[in-house]
């Protein structure tokens, strides 16, 4: 039989994912299935499909995993300490299990945590939902392959006085491929903070898929900041499927500071009226990485908001993409949706591509979205020397005050001086 | 304090600094004058090291030091301070860490310790009053939102707070009302001392009515083209340029 090299890659690691996965109680036959069948259809995406332009993962399994060898490490107590955050509850999931020894313990009011195996049928019921196999061959990979991953959930009415901080960590000593799967869902009138944090701490390269469904209820309001440091072993693709409803308020603050290839897809839909969503991210690239953020916010309903802000400072032979979809449906009229994309190139090696793409079909809406990307203001650099400040500090100076306006929604100390120290480290 | 020998500048393939000569001593005063276009904003830029030009030849000793030779920071950490005509606005850097970073790069450079953050902070709220410069200004984004007094106030804060050996101001007076100008000039005279020079380039004489200078050199076409005391720029804004243009335009023809 002649395959395309496409299918070829794509049958190899299925092929080889099969063997070395074991099921997981929680997913369903069928929806493994069609994902599975999905996949065999279209094929991991490369950089042929408009959506992964920029982004090839095909490339990347073609070049980096021809062979994938699931050599994961076990990791403990010691591995973690320093992935913690002081002020939060950690919770701990190693190569897309939830580690309930690695987690923390703690009993809050109205906080469930536990493995996606220990659903109860009613929470079942939004699994998938959002994150549906047929839109996204790596929702597809993530849904055919996932591991045990995370449950999140807040009752309604319920604050969580503290931010929750789940450590996504991969391991291996020699190739993996990690499906790291969560559920989170907040329930009306409840509010939490939650951080992700994404690690590679092994000596093998890592192809993380990461797949997290997100419900906000009525009222509710989840504030998150996703935090991406996992060197230049990772290739990793994350993907969040949000839906929130009327009167709520979801957050992300994504902040990227390493990866060989970090692709982004933040999809958030505004179900219902009086909702709002804000979209924000940073990252810095050097060396030959990839950072690629797409974006798409669906308004579905009227008198909804959504702000989105992503800065991006790209050196050496970096790529940063930023793609931002605003759909405005019919029926959500006095919609106001900004969008704004920024970007410093600091050697004429980089490269950065933007493209905003704005979808409106209600008449009464405030819509804007723009976009820059230039060298460093050459101008505040003179002056700043002329002040007798070096080259060196001078250039540090205006990018971190370039950043600053991000780094300054943390609201988590210590992962504000992680962000920053990371980031001045990078610069 | 500073020489300046034959000094020639260009951007690109114009010639715009065509030979300047000019010394200042340490408590002297120069003002220089000229028309649009005569390269007043040259010299001070050349000076202060913007990269734009390109010195084609000519040699300028700062302090005993080759000052063409240093790079624009180390140039302001050996004490020259321009003013700019126009102050860059940052967005993001607030006045305050600016000018910390700025006075300690240049405590460094002089091998001394950075200076404890309680010094610091009284000697900005001094030197703020000097320029009666609103403390709130001071921790705001460096020139962002400023009015123009409020930029060139705060050129001459920083001039105090760096306490530079040669001042440059380029235009300082430029767009201020006569009562910002006054703040300005006051601020920039209580600054000046036997151990510092000042060099004020502006169009017009009215600033030197409050800094009087020791030396009016007019400039034109690149290059100093009559100097003398004070009397000069008074001479100058009664008659005009147009003497001085005629008189060397057609010594050059």
């Amino acid at each position: 039989m002649v395959v395309d090299n496409k299918s070829a890659v794509t049958q190899t690691l299925l092929d080889q994912l099969q063997i070395k996965s074991s099921k997981v109680a929680f997913m369903p036959d069928a929806e493994i299935i069609s994902a599975i069948r999905y996949l065999e259809d279209k094929g991991i995406p490369n950089n042929k499909h408009e959506d992964y332009k920029y982004c090839n993962i095909e490339a990347v399994l073609r070049k980096e995993f021809k062979s994938v060898e699931q050599a994961f490490n076990e990791l403990t107590n010691a591995d973690i300490a320093p992935l913690k955050i002081d002020e939060a509850i950690n919770l701990v999931v190693v190569n897309g299990v939830y580690s309930e020894e690695l987690s923390e313990k703690m009993i809050v009011k109205g906080l469930t945590v536990n493995s996606l195996n220990e659903l109860s049928s009613s929470e079942k019921v939004l699994l998938c939902s959002q994150a549906k196999s047929d839109t996204d061959a790596l929702i597809a990979l993530n849904t055919a392959f996932t591991g045990n991953g995370l449950f999140l959930q807040v009752d309604k009415n319920n604050i969580i006085p503290m931010p929750l901080h789940v450590i996504y960590v991969n391991s291996g000593n020699a190739n993996i491929v990690t499906n790291t799967r969560s559920f989170i869902n907040i329930q009306a009138n409840a509010e939490v903070t939650l951080i992700e944090s994404f690690y590679n701490i092994g000596s093998a390269k890592v192809f993380s898929n990461f797949v997290s469904e997100k419900f906000v209820g009525e009222n509710a309001k989840l504030t998150c900041h996703t935090f991406q440091n996992e060197g230049a072993l990772s290739y990793s693709v994350n993907t969040n499927q949000v839906r929130i409803n009327k009167y709520s308020n979801y957050t992300n603050n994504t902040f990227t500071l390493s990866g060989e290839l970090v692709r982004n897809n933040h999809n958030v839909v505004l179900a219902d009226s009086n909702c709002e969503a804000h979209l924000n991210g940073l990252f810095i690239s050097n060396g030959t990485q990839s950072v690629d953020n797409h974006t798409l916010i669906d308004h579905q309903m009227p008198h909804c908001e959504s702000n989105e802000l992503y800065k991006g400072i790209a050196k050496d032979k970096s790529v940063g993409t930023f793609n931002g979809k605003i759909f405005v449906r019919k029926d959500a009229q006095k919609t106001n949706a900004y969008q704004s994309s920024k970007n410093i190139l600091m050697s004429d090696d980089a490269t950065i591509n933007t493209k905003p793409q704005l979808e409106i079909y209600a008449d009464d809406v405030k819509c804007s979205h723009g976009t820059s990307t230039g060298k460093i203001d050459t101008e505040a650099l003179f002056y700043l020397k002329a002040r007798g400040i070096g080259e060196e500090s001078a250039r540090k100076l205006l990018l971190q005050a370039f950043a600053q306006e991000l780094i300054d929604k943390i609201e988590t100390p210590s992962l504000q001086e992680r962000v920053l120290h990371l980031f001045e480290k990078a610069l | 304090m500073i020489t300046i020998k034959n000094l020639h500048a260009s951007i690109g393939d114009k010639e715009i600094l065509r030979g300047i000569n000019l010394e200042v001593k340490a408590g002297e005063v120069h003002a220089i004058m000229g028309p649009n276009g005569s390269g007043k904003s040259t010299l001070s830029s050349v000076l202060a090291g913007r990269e734009d030009y390109d010195v084609t030849e000519g040699e300028v000793t700062f302090n005993g030091k080759n000052l063409l030779d240093l790079p624009a920071e180390d140039r302001a950490r050996e004490g020259l301070f321009l003013a700019f005509q126009y102050p860059v606005e940052i967005p993001g850097v607030s006045n305050i860490n600016f000018l910390r970073t700025a006075l300690n790069e240049i405590r460094a450079y002089h091998g001394q310790e950075e200076m404890p953050a309680k010094d610091f902070l009284a000697l900005v709220k001094e030197k703020s009053k000097l320029v009666e410069l609103d403390s709130k200004l001071a921790s705001r984004s460096v020139n962002e939102g400023f009015s123009g007094g409020e930029k060139k106030r705060n050129e001459i804060f920083q001039m105090a707070m760096l306490n530079p050996k040669l001042a440059i101001l380029d235009e300082t007076d430029s767009g201020l009302d006569i009562d910002a100008l006054r703040i300005v000039a006051t601020g920039v005279n209580k600054l000046k001392s036997k151990d510092n020079a000042t060099i004020v380039i502006t169009h017009y004489q009215r600033l030197l009515d409050y800094i009087v200078p020791d030396f009016v050199h007019i400039l034109y076409k690149g290059r100093i083209v009559k100097s003398g005391g004070k009397e000069l720029a008074l001479e100058m804004e009664a008659k005009g340029y147009d003497e001085i243009k005629a008189q060397f335009d057609s010594l050059e023809s």
